[in-house]
């Protein structure tokens, strides 16, 4: 017997609340980028236990594709932010034009 | 409650510090590294969870190759730590009510969920290869769009670094 599943569930939120939290208060772009990545994660969590309470394969299957998707997501903004810094100087949200 | 409740009330706090570490500081690097913390907590949570070979996927993809990324792209750019930054005073009102909203969203959802939802879960695993024959099996068609979002990504990656120097050097040129 493990943890019910609302609480995997509230996990997930807090984890999801912290990420959108770094992503709207940080001037970073690089830190916007890793509270993306820490909100990727937590929906990945919450998909997992979701799989476990109804003993169903979806949910990891589901965990796979977000982890595709974050990794996808994850090269193509570092080349951005790269770009960024070659045109502005800076990785600052406020110095973009 | 048993041993693996035990050990996943551990994880989800020591998960839930580092991830509060790594959006509040201001290096980078630090930051990056509490979230190697953060994800290698995870991975500990999808075994729990009965997810063995997602757990792996965790500690090599997120923990081993993005963190790495990020990383390298720390020490590529010379970046300046700005001088102090803060939101103004109303966008600060502004999140923390939105924040509210969600958390009383939880609350709610916590409270009136269904009672079967209060249970707890039976462990239970998925062995990789039952999951790699399932994910075969059935997903075939979704495994082929995500590879073909990673080449897309690795294609858009390129094309974003090689228009970079391509501008670059024209400018010099000029």
């Amino acid at each position: 017997m493990i943890v019910p599943y609302t609480h995997v569930l509230l996990l997930s939120a807090v984890l999801f609340l912290c990420g959108i939290v770094c992503m709207i208060t940080r001037y970073n772009l690089m830190m916007v980028l890793i509270g993306l990545e820490i909100m990727l994660n937590a929906a990945a969590i919450a998909f997992v236990g979701a799989g476990l309470h109804w003993l169903q394969m979806e949910g990891q299957v589901m965990a796979i594709f977000i982890l595709a998707v974050a990794a996808s997501e994850v090269s193509v903004g570092l080349a951005l932010i790269v770009r960024i810094y070659h045109q502005t100087g800076s990785i600052d949200t406020t110095n973009i034009d | 409650m048993c041993v693996y409740a035990i050990i996943f009330y551990l994880i989800a706090a020591v998960m839930i510090l580092a991830t509060i570490m790594a959006i509040t500081r201001k290096n980078i690097v630090h930051s990056v590294l509490y979230l190697v913390v953060s994800f290698l907590c995870s991975a500990l949570i999808f075994y729990i969870l009965g997810a063995p070979f997602l757990a792996a996927f965790e500690v090599i993809v997120y923990a081993g190759a993005i963190m790495v990324l990020f990383l390298f792209i720390v020490m590529m750019l010379k970046i300046k730590v700005p001088a102090v930054q803060k939101l103004p005073f109303q966008q600060y009102l502004m999140a923390l009510f939105i924040c509210g909203i969600y958390f009383l969203a939880c609350i709610l959802l916590m409270h009136f969920s269904a009672p079967l939802l209060k249970e707890p879960m039976q462990a239970a695993s998925a062995s990789p290869a039952f999951f790699g024959k399932y994910l075969f099996e059935h997903h075939w068609m979704a495994v082929e769009l995500a590879s073909l979002l990673l080449l897309i990504a690795l294609i858009g990656a390129q094309q974003l670094g090689a228009g970079m120097y391509r501008q670059s050097n024209h400018g010099g040129g000029k």
